[in-house]
């Protein structure tokens, strides 16, 4: 009896968790025969959210907005459009918030209940950010959270957190490093990283990223 | 739902570990699922809200042991069962024995859905029931339903901060369809009303919430 209960026991336990590659693979077939998806659509979805979707379109938003303070009052006051402007907006990126930090207010973005995220300018989250972790700890203790990641703010500094509970979706532009003065759109672009723009980490200054 | 999902303030959940050169998906199935959900959502035949409270009902000990892509693996399933697009014993078996009678998002439209707006606000004329820098509390409800409102929050007195105006009402949308419009805020908790000495003296926690989560203080 024990041999028998043993053996069934590991195939339950392996089910859910060792086998999602063939499950995937099963619906996919299903889908297709029931003609519900298209494989060619799936790819291109793929394709988009892999190579065209990411942080590097959130990189020249806040890009921009170092370099035009027209163009950052707009994005700090209707950034849906004035993210529109510069050609990025769609699912998960409907009506979106811009946040500015400065040296003594520190922003961060976390997602309690799921792990909302602004696609349009971010790509898909991180599995950092989707993480048991930062959604328990962000809001309790984002300072202990940023620490732990290696930035250590002073007691000076006001934190504020954004749990994005509705359908708002959150972009933080960070402080432009300094040594950058005369830098252009593009070279300010390549500085700029994903976790800056959700706000656990700045942006290094060029010198940080030489060494 | 007071489920697992619901992790704002959670202890033992270990450190944050980022990982360099994270690739957009860490299999090839997980890109298949991504793309699945999309693309069957485009049937019209659920909604956001219908879909995060499909991901929350995964059994509690399943959920926090799966990876993001496998809750919307189960997520997916649950939807399709559930609206009528695909039968159970289809998806236990793997075989179609209907067609689904549905036209597939095809490959030369996913550039202009995925850049399209749907987005959750409402055009109506719904009256705001609190202006930014009223102070409000959260309400001690616990719906088993679908619910935005995060239970680190409840009872909590909090700050109007922004009205973003009228938006749909996810814990009805998702339940009955019913978008029950209604403004959506920005409300500022500090971390000492949310956690108590532990909170840091300066710091703030920023929440959008509903007129159907909040009471005037």
């Amino acid at each position: 009896m024990g041999h028998e209960h043993d053996e069934e026991r590991v195939r339950e336990h392996d089910k859910p968790i060792s086998g999602p590659a063939l499950r995937v693979k099963a619906l996919e077939s299903l889908l297709v025969e029931k003609g519900l998806v298209d494989p060619k659509a799936l790819d291109a979805i793929i394709d988009l959210y892999e190579t065209k979707v990411g942080p590097h379109n959130g990189a020249r938003i806040v890009a921009r907005a170092w370099t035009d303070p027209a163009y950052k009052r707009r994005l700090l006051t209707a950034a849906t459009a004035a993210i529109d402007e510069v050609g990025f907006g769609g699912s998960e990126g409907e009506d979106m918030v811009v946040l500015e930090n400065a040296p003594k207010v520190h922003n961060m973005v976390v997602c309690t209940l799921c792990s909302c995220y602004p696609w349009p300018v971010l790509g898909l989250p991180p599995v950092w950010y989707k993480s048991a972790a930062y959604r328990a700890r962000a809001v309790f203790e984002p300072r202990a959270v940023l620490k732990e990641l290696g930035l250590e703010l002073g007691d000076d500094v006001e934190v504020r957190v954004w749990d994005s509970t509705a359908e708002l979706r959150y972009l933080v532009l960070p402080e432009r490093p300094a040594g950058t003065e005369g830098w252009t759109e593009e070279q300010l672009a390549g500085l700029v990283t994903r976790d800056a723009m959700v706000g656990v980490a700045k942006v290094p200054p060029p010198k940080a990223l030489d060494r | 739902m007071n489920g697992v999902h619901d992790m704002g303030g959670m202890h033992n959940m270990g450190p944050v570990l980022i990982e360099k050169d994270e690739p957009v998906f860490h299999a090839e199935w997980e890109a298949r699922v991504y793309a699945m959900q999309r693309a069957t959502s485009f049937h019209g035949k659920w909604n956001t809200d219908m879909s995060r409270f499909a991901r929350e009902r995964m059994p509690p000990v399943a959920y926090l042991a799966a990876t993001y892509y496998e809750r919307w693996l189960f997520g997916l399933q649950t939807l399709l069962v559930e609206q009528g697009l695909v039968a159970a014993d289809e998806l236990a078996t793997g075989r179609a024995t209907t067609k689904a009678g549905e036209t597939a998002l095809r490959a030369s439209d996913v550039a202009a859905r995925m850049r399209g707006r749907l987005s959750a606000r409402v055009a109506a004329d719904v009256p705001p029931k609190f202006k930014p820098g009223e102070s409000v509390v959260a309400r001690r409800i616990n719906p088993v339903g679908h619910t935005r409102l995060p239970r680190y929050i409840r009872g909590r007195r909090g700050t109007i901060h922004i009205d973003h105006g009228v938006f749909t009402f996810p814990d009805t949308n998702a339940m009955s369809r019913d978008r029950k419009p209604q403004h959506c805020y920005n409300v500022r908790f500090t971390a000492r009303e949310l956690w108590g000495p532990e909170g840091t003296a300066r710091d703030s926690v920023y929440l959008d919430l509903f007129d159907d989560y909040l009471d005037a203080a």
